[in-house]
């Protein structure tokens, strides 16, 4: 009976989270577009991009919305299928989970206000400055949040004596050792994601017939950010690689298939397994060495030195290959595009050229997932670290296997509902249209 | 006053915030199904846009602040309530994910499925009979430590007619708070249809709120006799309670004042709220867990405590901007269009 519950209660926070990241992402990332678009509009005193934060502040509500209410699943999910997880977590960890929702209410008042305010300041800073708060508390939830997710792949800020938790310190269980990579790249891959799928929305609109000026605006303006926001990437994610062999090394070892503690450890990339042995893959000399300790001859613990019921499953190569793969590829992607604008090089207006950027959106909500997968996955047995497995900390409820068929039903609802609704808001009034509509109220003067 | 009471206190409070707001937005939306079926719809389709849509996340915000609190201060709910609400808690969160993704997809999206405004309608009152059962549990008998983990007694609970009545006082206390806030609200827009059809639903739903929270004093007596005795003696607190009860249905009787009318309900249902739940101390479920042997370490509790502090300076001016914009600004209550535009 308990086995089944755990199996369900596996099942249904991956799906939860699962579901509920790709609307987070877009929740955390999107305010800061926003906030970009409409100061570059007040700058350039250009109605476009003021119209661009507008209708993407209309389409932010839809998902926020879907985030919210799968956020406030999840934080009560945790309770309900890891009583016990939550009730050792509830007194070293529970003041981040705390602060996150304060920041969440500061952000929710804000969006609030500033959606009902649009054109009620004669000054559009005024009403930028709402904003503000609106991006601050979304950025601030991910972080504590992830702070807590931190704090299960390393805890600390306790001890454990004769079965009793001693010494708490709450601020030093906030400040792991996992806390600064793991939140810096939540953080900035969710900024990242954000502008490429906004940057796939206008190349498509471009692909499909409109050709205004609008479009080519946003293009820029999201593939430029998205530029900025992936190189930050990948320059966390070598970070996140140190973090991992130095604390975490069985993670880093079963991602990247090092079976032995050697020195000059190369990286393995690609590849299959094939009954413990790896064929078809890239080996780049030296690599792993350099990911894991800044030196290519550093010796980097392999999967040798943990007993086999206390490492991951191997899988996880795969996942690390999809996020790394998809992430340096939008580099590469934003990269060429911006350079190629700015020497006039042809292929970057291209109708293929375009297609390869709305496939981008999409591509990195994927990388946003297999990063999540890779990130839980590898951190099994544990839910929390050393500490606690996750079959000791799951709730022994026979009934969660219904709740997972209920709430699989929700997120259907909810995911087809949002992409209907986002369609038809933006079918219905495209911003030709808009444009037109507002000219017309003002007499024709911009602005 | 220790610590355990500063943290029940806090969350007791949020609570509280949570049922009045959380209330005029189920009953709102209950209201508006109904009408839609008499068809007098449209009559509170435009308050509801007007009011309810810019704060339904805060209100949403009331709930979470208190079930992730309560894990914070004290951790041991979590194995205890965490394990045995798995149904209804689950059957709310998804209602309550109806009714949220109800403001974004019908409000700002396309408006006007009727299938969807029942189902947000319905939702609303299915919500708070499902976590009124929280209530009903923590009375004690339904929870059975079975093997070292603490198991529901789904026959004993749904037989028991302490059950149905909470679930019935909810339902009816929801429908009467909110008829009484959208009579002042309407009242204040001018609306005066509007204002005649909810201050007739207000005086309907008073009756049976009061005969049920009269009711439920009855049944504890035979079903935990602690808490009932408890509550004798602070009788006075509720006769107070009582006695503004009886002020709010009197102004709204006499057609006057129905601000004031809010407040004295406001008052009524804070002084039962408090009153209850300080009768039930030290217990947060009878007779498993106290508030004592349950509470989290002094390090995390001060901890908190300074969060909690830190993040009220932060939120009361937000709060009071969100109010004086949506609820206190006459113009936008009345529904005229801003015309501050150069």
């Amino acid at each position: 009976m308990n086995e089944e519950s755990v199996f369900f209660s596996r099942v249904l926070t991956e799906l939860t989270l699962s579901f509920h990241i790709i609307y987070a992402t877009i929740g955390v990332g999107v305010p800061l577009m926003i906030m970009i678009a409409q100061w570059v509009g007040i700058k350039k005193n250009d109605e476009h991009y003021i119209l661009l934060a507008r209708r993407w502040a209309r389409g932010f509500v839809i998902t926020v919305a879907v985030g919210v209410v799968t956020g406030t699943a999840i934080g009560m999910q945790l309770s309900l299928l890891w009583p016990n997880f939550m009730e050792l977590a509830g007194n070293i960890i529970a003041l981040p989970l705390f602060m996150e929702t304060f920041a969440f209410f500061f952000e929710a008042i804000f969006l609030g206000i500033y959606l009902y305010t649009w054109d009620r300041f004669e000054n559009q800073k005024k009403h930028l400055l709402l904003l503000i708060p609106v991006a601050v508390g979304a950025s601030f939830s991910a972080v504590f949040i992830t702070i807590v997710n931190a704090f299960m792949n390393a805890p600390q800020g306790f001890d454990v004596l004769n079965g009793e938790l001693v010494n708490i310190s709450p601020l030093l269980a906030m400040f792991n050792p996992a806390m600064p990579t793991k939140v810096a790249h939540v953080v900035v891959t969710a900024y990242m994601t954000s502008a490429f799928v906004l940057a796939a929305i206008a190349a498509f609109r471009l692909l499909k017939g409109s050709n205004h000026i609008y479009h080519k605006k946003a293009l820029f303006l999201t593939m430029k950010v998205g530029l900025v926001f992936s190189i930050a990437t990948a320059i966390i994610g070598d970070f996140s690689g140190k973090y991992l062999a130095e604390y975490q090394p069985e993670k880093l070892a079963a991602a990247e298939w090092h079976f032995e503690t050697e020195e000059s450890a190369p990286l393995i990339l690609y590849g299959i397994l094939d009954d413990g042995e790896v064929k078809y893959a890239i080996e780049i000399p030296f690599a792993l060495s350099i990911l894991a300790h800044f030196n290519p001859t550093a010796e980097v613990i392999g999967l040798d030195q943990f007993p086999a019921d206390e490492t991951p499953p191997l899988y996880i190569h795969y996942l690390f290959d999809i996020m790394v793969t998809i992430g340096m590829s939008m580099v590469v992607l934003s990269g060429l595009y911006w350079l190629g604008t700015k020497l006039k090089w042809a292929f970057v207006n291209s109708k293929w050229y375009r297609w390869l950027i709305v496939l981008g959106g999409p591509a990195s909500i994927i990388a946003i997932e297999a990063g999540w997968w890779l990130a839980e996955v590898g951190r099994q047995p544990w839910i929390l670290r050393g500490i606690m497995r996750v079959e000791d900390a799951a709730t022994t409820s026979p009934h969660v296997d219904i709740m997972l068929i209920l709430f699989a039903g929700l997120y259907l609802v909810l995911g087809v509902g949002s992409i209907v609704v986002l369609t038809r808001m933006f079918r219905k009034n495209p911003v030709e249209q808009e444009i037109e509509d507002r000219h017309v109220e003002k007499g024709g003067d911009i602005l | 006053m220790t610590l355990e009471i500063i943290g029940i206190f806090v969350l007791w409070t949020f609570l509280f915030g949570y049922l009045v707001v959380a209330s005029i937005d189920f009953g709102a939306g209950f209201f508006n199904a109904y009408s839609l079926l008499t068809g007098k719809q449209r009559i509170l389709t435009n308050i509801i846009q007007r009011y309810l849509s810019p704060v339904w996340e805060v209100t949403n915000v009331f709930l979470v602040f208190f079930f992730v609190g309560i894990i914070g201060f004290f951790p041991k709910t979590a194995f205890y309530y965490g394990t045995t609400l798995l149904v209804p808690a689950s059957i709310a969160l998804i209602l309550l994910a109806i009714r949220g993704s109800y403001y974004a997809f019908e409000t700002y999206g396309s408006r006007g499925h009727k299938g969807y405004s029942f189902m947000y309608g319905l939702a609303g009152l299915f919500i708070p009979a499902a976590l009124s059962i929280v209530l009903t549990i923590s009375e004690g008998g339904f929870v059975h430590m079975i093997n070292e983990s603490p198991t529901l007694d789904y026959e004993a609970l749904f037989t028991s007619p302490l059950t149905w009545s909470i679930v019935v006082l909810s339902l009816s206390s929801v429908l009467y708070i909110s008829s009484v806030f959208l009579t002042w609200y309407a009242n204040k827009a001018g609306d005066l249809d509007a204002t005649r059809l909810m201050r007739k639903y207000a005086l309907i739903w008073a009756l049976p709120t009061i005969i049920t929270a009269g009711g439920i004093m009855v049944e504890l007596r035979s079903h935990n006799l602690e808490h009932y005795e408890n509550m004798l003696d602070i009788w006075w607190a509720f006769a107070l309670s009582l006695l503004l009860f009886i002020g709010t249905v009197w102004l709204l009787w006499s057609k006057r004042s129905y601000g004031l009318a809010f407040v004295l309900l406001g008052g009524q249902f804070l002084i039962a709220f408090f009153s209850y739940g300080f009768a039930h101390l030290p217990y947060l479920l009878y007779p498993h867990l106290t508030i004592y042997d349950s509470f989290t370490n002094e390090a995390m509790a001060i901890a908190l405590i300074v969060a909690f502090i830190a993040g009220l300076a932060l939120l009361i001016p937000s709060l009071y901007l969100l109010l004086r914009l949506f609820l206190f600004n006459k113009d936008y209550v009345r529904g005229k269009k801003e015309n501050n535009h150069a």
